[in-house]
């Protein structure tokens, strides 16, 4: 148990250690010089010769990647060329609209997708089941920002329910913020509803076909408790294992649908970093993000201990 | 060799064919993809020929699916985006594929290899697609063959993930030992041998990626990070339609029905094809 933990956790050190590596070539494969091609085509040779000294671009290529690297680990993640701030302080700025559009689509998925993937797989092959898995299939296929276009016209511009964009402004308070994530929340839910009910229902399957489940049944046990109690309680590891890799799902779908509704978070940022060249903010968000994920993914590991107590490494 | 061949290929189709979503997501498919290709013959109209009067007309007799902006045939528009959006996925399909047998192949046969590369398949598995894409797209520039590679480099590390794990399966049974004792060399082994025996999860995992790689295309477009924006794609529609949703929201549901019943099709058919490829992988998902 103890070695699994570390040896885990070491391949997770040195998984982190590529992801900033990945991160600083990314930004070197650039064709020609970064600092002009942060700066674009007004600048002066000038102002390229002071932004690479200020950015370290005239040492060498290994003395480059160690800082980089080394003050990456202490969590300096470098200056903003567009804001001039620490990068850190700027995604830290943008964090709470992703975070709070990543938990309620979340919720939102888990609450679509687990009950009817439940009932799929208990009834499997009924029109239910078949009904549910072309769905699925369906909203896997559809661009969520295509999504969202047409929810935003409909329930928004149309019919008024929901804000149409933004976060509502600098003054507005949590609940009002939290208003204008429920219709993204809602489309980013729909998409990661898809997998989630696909790994519910397969697990199910799996479960509902077992002998203790038979057991629980030939002992006059109803049927209410055998799925909701023995079986789901075993199908829950697959379940958590997949809300572990649906983060990645949610971050690339958040990008897309905050552009959509307009909202300051995260993926609004890093699309802004890209039009706007600011490579530090590009590289600074693919490094917490990727870290974000392999942490998670760690965690989810973990909690197989927790949830099956037959998991033993 | 070839007389194996033909005895398998038959009870293949039928095992494909054998569910009737398959059969109809391939058809629709074929009729999308032929239609696309020969766009300048199916098309009613010139897809760059504008027309003041026509501004936003809805669908309708003239124009089956609507003008846009510019009054240009929505329909036409719509086939020669595809023949676009299309090559996009199937090249991003094809390269990453390459790319991720090499690295799979590497990984699973040369144990030295397999830790550097599996940690490194780890590491770019951790990015979201979309962020590593735009991140690769903004410093390679938006062209065509940059989404291309970009998506390829995205998309490599599943097919490399696959390769490897099937690798190490195949390399332990009995006939790989037996051209390695015939002094088969390591090179022929990894292609002839290996290679050829794990084909079928590799063309399950390609066929998805076609898929994922048309959405993640379309995605990029609509961020403004992807092919050039004058460049038809079914993603640069809807990012141009986006303006005038309010007044013609048709240029924007066409080729978001275009972009799902390709995705959808695709899916369905690699579905189908791991289901007839390997029987015992059959979970009706």
């Amino acid at each position: 148990m103890t070695s699994y933990l570390v040896r885990r956790i070491v391949g997770m050190v040195v998984v982190i250690l590529l992801v900033l590596t990945i991160a600083f070539v990314i930004v070197r494969l650039a064709p020609g010089d970064p600092a002009a091609l942060m700066l674009g085509p007004e600048a002066t040779p000038q102002d390229a010769v002071e932004l690479r000294a200020r950015l370290g671009l005239d040492r060498p290529i290994l003395v480059q990647y160690l800082t980089f690297a080394g003050n990456a680990l202490r969590g300096d993640l470098g200056t903003s060329i567009f804001f001039n701030r620490p990068v850190t302080e700027v995604l830290a700025g943008r964090a709470e609209p992703t975070i709070f559009l990543a938990l309620m689509s979340l919720a939102i998925a888990l609450v679509i997708a687990t009950p009817i993937g439940i009932w799929a797989a208990y009834r499997r092959g009924s029109w239910l089941d078949q009904g549910a898995i072309s769905t699925a299939m369906l909203a896997a296929s559809v661009p969520s920002f295509w999504t969202g276009l047409m929810l935003q016209r409909w329930l928004a511009t149309e019919l008024g329910w929901f804000p149409a964009a933004g976060y509502g402004g600098p003054d507005a308070d949590f609940l009002e913020r939290m208003r204008h994530l429920i219709l993204p929340a809602i489309v980013l839910g729909i998409v990661n509803s898809a997998l989630i009910l696909r790994f519910t229902r397969a697990s199910m399957l799996d479960i509902l076909g077992e002998d203790y489940i038979r057991t629980a049944r030939s002992k006059g046990m109803p049927e209410r408790r055998v799925v909701l109690r023995h079986a789901l309680k075993n199908a829950a590891i697959p379940i958590i294992t997949i809300v572990g890799l649906t983060f990645a799902l949610l971050v690339s779908g958040a990008v897309v649908t905050e552009r959509v509704f307009n909202i300051p978070g995260l993926g609004n940022l890093v699309v802004s970093a890209v039009l706007r060249r600011d490579y530090p903010v590009i590289q600074g968000t693919l490094i917490v993000v990727a870290s974000l994920y392999v942490l998670i993914n760690l965690l989810t590991d973990l909690l197989y201990l927790v949830v099956d107590k037959r998991v033993r490494y | 060799m070839a007389a194996g061949a033909l005895s398998r290929e038959p009870r293949f189709l039928e095992l494909l064919f054998a569910r009737r979503s398959v059969a109809v997501a391939l058809g629709v498919f074929v009729v999308v993809l032929v239609a696309c290709v020969l766009a300048d013959v199916v098309a009613p109209a010139d897809p760059a020929r504008m027309s003041v009067r026509a501004r936003l007309t809805p669908p309708g007799d003239a124009y089956w699916l609507g003008a846009d902006a510019f009054g240009r045939d929505v329909l036409s528009r719509l086939l020669h985006a595809g023949r676009v959006s299309l090559t996009i996925g199937l090249g991003v399909a094809l390269i990453s594929s390459a790319i991720g047998i090499v690295i799979g192949l590497l990984a699973g046969f040369y144990r030295r290899l397999d830790g550097a590369l599996s940690r490194l398949i780890d590491a770019m598995m951790a990015f979201p697609d979309i962020l590593l894409a735009i991140a690769l797209v903004s410093i390679l520039g938006g062209s065509i063959v940059n989404v291309v590679a970009a998506l390829s480099i995205v998309y490599a590390p599943r097919i490399a993930r696959i390769v490897r794990a099937s690798t190490l399966v195949v390399r332990e049974l009995p006939y790989v030992e037996a051209a390695r004792a015939l002094g088969s060399s390591t090179r022929t082994i990894m292609t002839t041998h290996v290679l050829r025996n794990i084909v079928s999860p590799i063309v399950v995992q390609s066929t998805f990626i076609f898929a994922y790689a048309m959405l993640a295309e379309a995605g990029l477009s609509f961020l403004g990070v992807g092919v050039d924006p004058a460049t038809p794609t079914w993603g640069t529609m809807i990012a141009e339609g986006r303006q005038y949703i309010d007044q013609a929201s048709f240029l924007i549901l066409f080729p978001g029905i275009a972009i799902s019943v390709s995705v959808l099709s695709l899916q369905i058919i690699g579905d189908g094809l791991r289901d007839a490829m390997d029987p015992r992988l059959a979970k009706d998902l």
